[in-house]
Order: structure tokens, then sequence, then C-alpha cells
């Protein structure tokens, strides 16, 4: 399932993405952004920290058990430091389709165009 | 697919001649049909494949082959160590040793039909299935450790299961090899509530009729029959292999240029054989696969639970249990020699046939049983492997219908409540905490499994034995 963020800059574009990434599992209006939790990460080129950004989320979703409805993202070179927010999977109101194994690097791709910023992947569901 | 591409060799085998830097020709086994529907990027993937160092005889494909990460989802390919041979984290895939275990309950369709309901409400209250779901076992570091190394064997001995069950099994339950310390430690923390759970997407648990016999002999074998009931498995090593899969897709990309290796698509990320990087994936991706047998290993335990409560007169043996997504090491002739070669398979099935020295006793005259699981509204196959699939695709065949829809599509296309009225009208009950996950497994949403399993048994990759037809469905 492929993955697409597009923003004014590289760091709303990640942002998107990460919407994007739960999308593939529940519907955004039904996740509460209660809780906040806190990711870093760094990859050698944009285009593995974008695969770094979304394998850091599943691994938090997995571990936690929770979903996320809201991002937000600085960039500092290839360094990343997000906080986002959400709450515990309840099946019962998520109605979660899938869960994600990983963020492959199929399509992957970060580049301004037309002076829009595009994040995108493929996921592994 | 542009069938103008390749020269073809039989009526089921097409090949790709070797140019530019491919090492060896890319073959695809299927019928001229399915040919047609081929998405191209097998085409594409299948060559890149043939550029990797080291590669023997040819990068093959299945007649289920489709658009997968750097190889394709049904890809086959061997690696020589002594000739720069390499090992690929995306020709494994990330759900490591993902498979299916058949369950023979020793029950025909008569007996379960009044049960049938409470059957399906029992397995879906008892197997732990979706999102965020867990299971009753919660592994500590040292429990962890032990069902890394024991797979199977230590879930037998941990008390799921019976030590029979073991010989039906790839591997005797216990893979060799493995390393648990080699796993990261992420890997193991998305692991450790995950023991015993089923997952999601394309993973279920059925209850199926066995409704036709293509080759009495075998089936006899098998120990299968007409109306017979059996019960199929179909999940892998959950988080664990999920984020072994990750973190050597990351670290097999930044070290292949350091290890001289051009890679033509990133996804395709390896390292070789004989490189630190290399074994330390080798001993992962083993304890990963490990995980999956223990794991298929426990589903069965409460299996036995759930029949045991409702039809006590069940037996529930193994008929055997096969991995998809792997990579091993194995003995294989080629130009008259015999050579251990590193076999990978990516959502394709290893297929010993007859006489083959890791096949147990009771099924070694008739070949290994290779399972196809199809898609909740069609059936499944059980195929036996064939002397000459040895030379055809180093022993491998298909492993299942293969996605003609992407799930975007099949959730715009259905509605999970109208999938299950339709298909409980046919007398197939589904039970899933998602309907929109339904929806996306809809049985369109699926390649005609039967075309796919007839063009394997006609290219001579494994032989069709018996095909089953789903009563109840549990989907994560």
């Amino acid at each position: 399932m492929g993955v697409r963020g597009v923003g004014a800059t590289r760091a709303q574009a990640f942002e998107q993405a990460a919407l994007a990434l739960t999308a593939v599992v529940a519907d955004l209006q039904t996740i509460d952004p209660r809780q906040p939790i806190e990711v870093e990460c760094q990859a050698p080129d944009d285009e593995l920290l974008l695969a770094d950004w979304l394998n850091s989320l599943i691994f938090e979703m997995s571990t936690r058990k929770m979903l996320f409805s809201r991002f937000s993202v600085r960039l500092d070179g290839r360094r990343l430091h997000a906080r986002a927010w959400g709450e515990r999977v309840d099946p019962a109101r998520h109605h979660p389709a899938v869960e994600i194994k990983g963020a492959t690097y199929t399509a992957l791709r970060v580049a301004e165009e037309n002076g829009e910023w595009v994040a995108q992947t493929v996921v592994d569901v | 697919m542009d069938l103008s591409l390749f020269r073809q060799r039989s009526a089921h085998e097409w090949e790709i001649r070797p140019r530019d830097d491919m090492q060896v020709p890319a073959v695809i086994f299927a019928t001229e049909a399915l040919m047609g529907e081929m998405d191209q990027k097998v085409y594409e993937q299948a060559v890149n494949v043939a550029r990797l160092p080291g590669i023997v005889k040819a990068s093959y494909a299945m007649p289920d082959a489709h658009w997968g990460y750097g190889f394709p989802i049904g890809g086959v390919a061997a690696f020589d160590p002594d000739q720069g041979g390499v090992i690929s984290a995306g020709g494994v895939g990330f759900d490591i040793s993902c498979g299916v275990r058949c369950l023979h309950t020793g029950l025909t369709r008569a007996d379960v039909a009044a049960a049938q309901k409470d059957l399906a409400e029992a397995l879906y209250y008892r197997i732990p299935a979706g999102v965020g779901s867990t299971g009753a076992i919660h592994l500590g570091p040292a429990e962890m450790e032990a069902m890394l190394a024991g797979g199977a064997r230590w879930a037998v001995e941990s008390g799921f299961g019976l030590a029979a069950d073991l010989e039906r099994i790839e591997e005797r339950g216990q893979m060799a090899g493995a390393e648990p310390e080699m796993v990261p430690q992420r890997a193991k923390e998305r692991q450790r509530d995950e023991m015993g759970t089923l997952g999601s997407g394309n993973h279920y648990l059925e209850v199926q009729e066995l409704t036709a016999v293509f080759d009495s002999s075998l089936a006899a074998a098998f120990g299968l029959g007409i109306g017979d009931i059996v019960v199929m498995i179909h999940c892998g090593s959950r988080g664990l292999g999920h984020q072994i899969g990750t973190d050597f897709l990351k670290r097999m990309a930044t070290s292949a240029k350091q290890c001289g290796i051009r890679l033509p698509d990133r996804e395709l990320a390896c390292a070789p054989i004989n490189s630190d990087v290399g074994r330390t994936y080798l001993g992962a991706m083993r304890a990963a696969i490990n995980c999956a047998l223990a794991n298929r290993q426990i589903l069965t335990h409460l299996v036995r639970q759930v029949f045991a409560e409702l039809l006590p007169q069940a037996t529930l043996s193994v008929l055997y249990d096969v991995s998809h997504n792997t990579c091993k090491v194995e003995e294989h002739r080629t130009n008259g020699e015999s050579r251990r070669l590193y076999v990978h398979r990516k959502g394709a099935t290893r297929a010993f046939g007859p006489g083959h020295p890791d096949l147990p006793e009771a099924l070694r005259a008739a070949g290994q049983p290779v399972l196809i699981g199809g898609s909740m509204g069609t059936g499944s196959y059980v195929l036996a492997g064939t002397t000459e699939s040895e030379s055809r695709a180093f022993s491998s065949a298909c492993h299942g219908a293969g996605r003609a829809m992407s799930r975007h599509q099949a959730s715009r296309t259905w509605r999970g409540r109208q999938v299950i009225d339709e298909l409980a009208a046919r007398g197939i009950l589904i039970r899933s905490p998602s309907q929109r996950g339904v929806a996306e497994e809809a049985p369109g949403a699926y390649k005609d499994v039967t075309a796919v399993v007839d063009a394997a048994d006609a290219a001579g990759l494994a032989r069709k034995v018996a095909r089953l037809e789903p009563l109840i469905c549990v989907k994560g």
C-alpha cells in the first residue's frame, strides 16, 4: 500500500506521510490525539530518513498498541525530532483493518517539485 | 506483461535471456493467460535479481508472481557463497517464515455441520487476531532466547502440542543455526506479547472441507479423502520477523557499497553470505523462522483446545507445515555436481520431491505436501513435491493466489458486511474484528487460485493432490 505526504516543507511532507500511514490502519477521525510520544531518528539521506521515521512509528504502534493522529516533525539535516499524539487502540471504536509490517524502499522518494515537498513510500501490510 | 520480451522454452516456461549485467537468465513458470495478466514489474524484478552476485542457474518466478519489494513475490533465487553469493533481507521479506500449517481433524462434514456456528464463535474467541491483539503468553528475556533457539520444539516442550507434531514441520520444527543474540532488541520487544497471535492482513485460520481429489494415491499417502475436514493456519513470525526485516534492510542497503555490491534497486539490499552483516542476518533470520514455527505450534494448541470442548472426537494431527519467506541452505545438483546453495524463496513454497532425506519417513515416498492458500471465498489446495521440481526451480512451487487488486481498490469495491453476508449464504462463516479488513481481503481481490495451481502442476513444480473449500474463516 502506498503512502504519500505533500507539504510546503520537508518536515510537513513527513508529517503528512505519517498521517497517510495511520490511514492505512484506521480512520483518522476516530483517533483521539490525547497522549504524546517522542520519536528521534537519523539516516544518511532523506529517503532512508523517511523510511526510518515511518518504521519508528510502526514500532511504537506495535509495542505501545497505539494509533496516532497528530504529528509534529522537526528536521535538523538528516536528524529527525518528532512528537506523535494518539491513544491506545480500541478495536470496537477504531475498527483497525491491518497492522503494518514495515515501510519498504519501494517507490521511496523525498523530493521538492513545483514548490512542494513530496515524501512517499510503499508499506508492507 | 509484454510476452515479446520472452523466449518460450515450453508451454509453461518463459525465459529472459541474460543481457547487460545479468549473471543468469530469468525464468517465469506460468500459462500464457497468467503471463498476460502478470504485472510488468515482475519482469523488471526478476531481471534485477538475475544481476545479483553469485546467483546460480536462473532467477525464477512462480505462477502466482506479482510485484514485490525488490524480489518479486513468488521469486526463487539460489546463491553460492564460494562465488561471492549474497543473502538478501529483501529476498526473504518482512514476514520471515510466513507459512501455512494444515491439521487433519479426522472429522467429516457431517460431524461439524451442527457445530459450525459454535465452532466459528469459539475459534474467533480463542485465537487472538487483528491489530493490537495480544496472546496469553508473555515472554521474558530468557524465554525469548529459548523460543528463538528452539522453535516449535520449544513450544512443545513448553506444553503446546505433541512431540509427534515436530516430524511434520519443515526442519523438524527447529531451524538449526539460529542465533538469538543476533536478533535486534527492538525485534524482541515487538514480539514480547505476540506469541500465539494470528496477525492481520492476509493471515487467517480456516476450517475447510476436502471437495476434490486429483491424485488418489498421493491423497491416501497424506491421509486425505473426500469430505474430510481440515484446519489451515496461515501466519508468520509476527512483529519479530517484521522488525528484523526492517532493521537488516537498512543495514544491508547502507553496507552494500562498502561490500562492492551495486544495487539495481535499494530494496534488493543484500550482503555477501561470507560477511559479518550476512552472517548476522542469517543467525537472526533463522531465529525468526523458529519464532514463526513456535507461533503456529501455539495456535495449533489453541485450536485443539477449542475442538476438545466442542468436538472431542477430533484428532487434529499435523499434515504438514510449510514456510514461504525464507533463505535456506540446501544441496542441489547443477551442471552434474552437488552444491550447497542459499536458496531464497519469497512468497514461494519449498517442494521437495519423493525420496528427499529431509522428509519424514511417512511422507518420503510421496514427496513433500505443498499447502497453497487461496482466498476466503474460493479454495485452497494440497500439492506434492515432484522429482522434476529439483531441476525446474530448486524444488520450489507457488504459495497462493496472489492479489489481483490493491487493498484500496478492494475496500472501495466491496463493503465488509456485504462480503460476510454473501459468503454466509454460501455456507462460509467469516469472523473478523475489522469489516474493512474483510473488504480488503474479498475473494474478488485475488487471482484465480485454480489457474495458479494448474500452472504449477503442468510446469512440473508440484503435483495437484486435493482441493479444499472453506467452511469457517477467522481473519485478523
